[in-house]
């Protein structure tokens, strides 16, 4: 049977992929930020996946105003780079796992989570950041990749409480998927970065701490925590954290029959990459 | 009833909601043509022709020519799709965010390094009423 052997979460600033793609990865501004991530590399080389499930948000790329899916999973052999308005990332090409992504799709619909399936679009810094912050930049990504994209863009986006239950879902549906693989969740976005308006460049890293101190001691709490203070205490943007929280509802400790608690791997923080604060979890089963 | 909207109070910050998106469709789809290299060119040669072939208004369109993101944001524009425009310009994110803060991009980027605009006093619409 297919299992979750562990979550990740991490922001996925646009400039981050920039940094690596121009090679600006030793420049005093990019080091810090790369650096805390090397720890997590060496664990990923010798713990890579079979599949990656990464939850995302499309920044009105896929996805514009013609159509706005809440939770969209990519069931796709393959996934285009996008052009977000200067050219692809020169990363390689994403591949699915087309009967791994519709096992998932069908369980947890059938589980009242009303996902929108998509076979044909293209993916954008959301997901190719965290791709090269966690492989750095190999010929070709060393597992499948399952993309799941939330909509964060226009209100109203689902509730922490929401996207904990849909984790806890998406884990039930892994596990009963016949094969044999090993599976990786991950939560994208955040953390605290406001990018619009006279308020442009909150950060808040008593919050950011906070926050991660509870997704990974109580999930459950932090899942109460309503748009408004999102939006109050981490920039308009932050509430892209909402998404950490269906990794973790992946977790072994809030499944039907409670596992262990997880434990931290590796912990990351550091401001700024850009507008935002950069925040990073390892958390295994 | 009309659309609850806590995050009203919070100052110096648009929510992109049902109403603003409503507001702001055409305005936020003539960015997403930008992501087509053709179009970026054809607008840079004339930016005020390729503005009327969409059912913008006119504040909206001018509010593009000045690249005012601000006016732009307040006429229903999303942070997302309004980057498209910057990129076509060869803007980075962190020149558009900076550039509605009053703040000059040396400044704003000096901010950020210093650890980012802090919550306190920055929570509550009150709070920049008092200010002013």
């Amino acid at each position: 049977m297919a299992h979750v052997s562990a979550t990740v979460y991490t922001s996925h600033v646009p400039a981050i992929g920039v940094a690596a793609d121009l090679g600006k990865v030793d420049e005093p501004y990019w080091k810090p930020v790369f650096a805390g991530y090397d720890h997590s590399k060496e664990w990923m080389a010798a713990n890579t996946p079979d599949v990656v499930f990464l939850v995302y948000n499309d920044h009105a790329t896929a996805f514009s105003l013609s159509m706005i899916p809440t939770f969209a999973i990519g069931t796709a052999p393959s996934y285009r780079i996008a052009d977000e308005g200067w050219g692809p990332r020169p990363v390689p090409p994403v591949e699915g796992h087309p009967e791994l992504a519709a096992h998932i799709a069908q369980s947890v619909i059938q589980q009242d989570f009303d996902l929108t399936i998509v076979n044909d679009m293209a993916v954008d810094h959301g997901l190719t950041v965290p791709l090269t912050l966690l492989f750095g930049q190999p010929e070709a990504w060393p597992c499948r990749i399952i993309p799941f994209a939330v909509n964060v863009v226009q209100y109203p986006v689902p509730s922490g409480r929401r996207c904990l239950q849909l984790g806890k879902a998406i884990r039930r549906a892994i596990e009963s998927f016949d094969e044999d693989l090993d599976v990786q969740v991950w939560g994208t976005g955040g953390m605290s970065h406001q990018l619009q308006g006279p308020r442009a460049g909150l950060i808040n890293k008593e919050w950011d701490n906070a926050f991660l101190d509870r997704l990974i001691a109580d999930p459950e709490g932090l899942a109460d925590t309503p748009h408004v203070e999102y939006v109050r205490e981490a920039g308009s943007e932050g509430i892209e954290l909402v998404m950490w929280l269906i990794a973790r509802g992946a977790m072994a400790d809030l499944a039907d029959t409670p596992g262990p608690h997880p434990t931290v791997e590796h912990r990351f923080y550091h401001v700024p990459a850009s507008n935002t604060a950069v925040g990073h979890l390892v958390l295994t089963a | 009833m009309p659309l609850d909207k806590p995050y009203l109070d919070v100052p110096g910050t648009t929510i992109f909601d049902a109403d603003q998106s409503r507001k702001g469709y055409w305005l936020n789809q003539f960015c997403m043509s930008l992501m087509k290299p053709e179009n970026r060119e054809l607008f840079l040669a004339d930016e005020r022709a390729y503005l009327d072939g969409w059912q913008m208004t006119e504040e909206q369109k001018q509010g593009v020519i000045d690249r005012d993101l601000n006016r732009l944001i307040a006429l229903g524009g999303n942070i997302y799709f309004l980057a498209k425009i910057g990129a076509t310009d060869g803007k980075s994110f962190q020149q558009m965010a900076g550039s509605m803060t009053g703040l000059s991009e040396e400044e704003y980027r000096e901010m950020m390094v210093n650890g980012g605009r802090p919550a306190d006093g920055n929570r509550y619409t009150s709070e920049w009423e008092e200010r002013s």
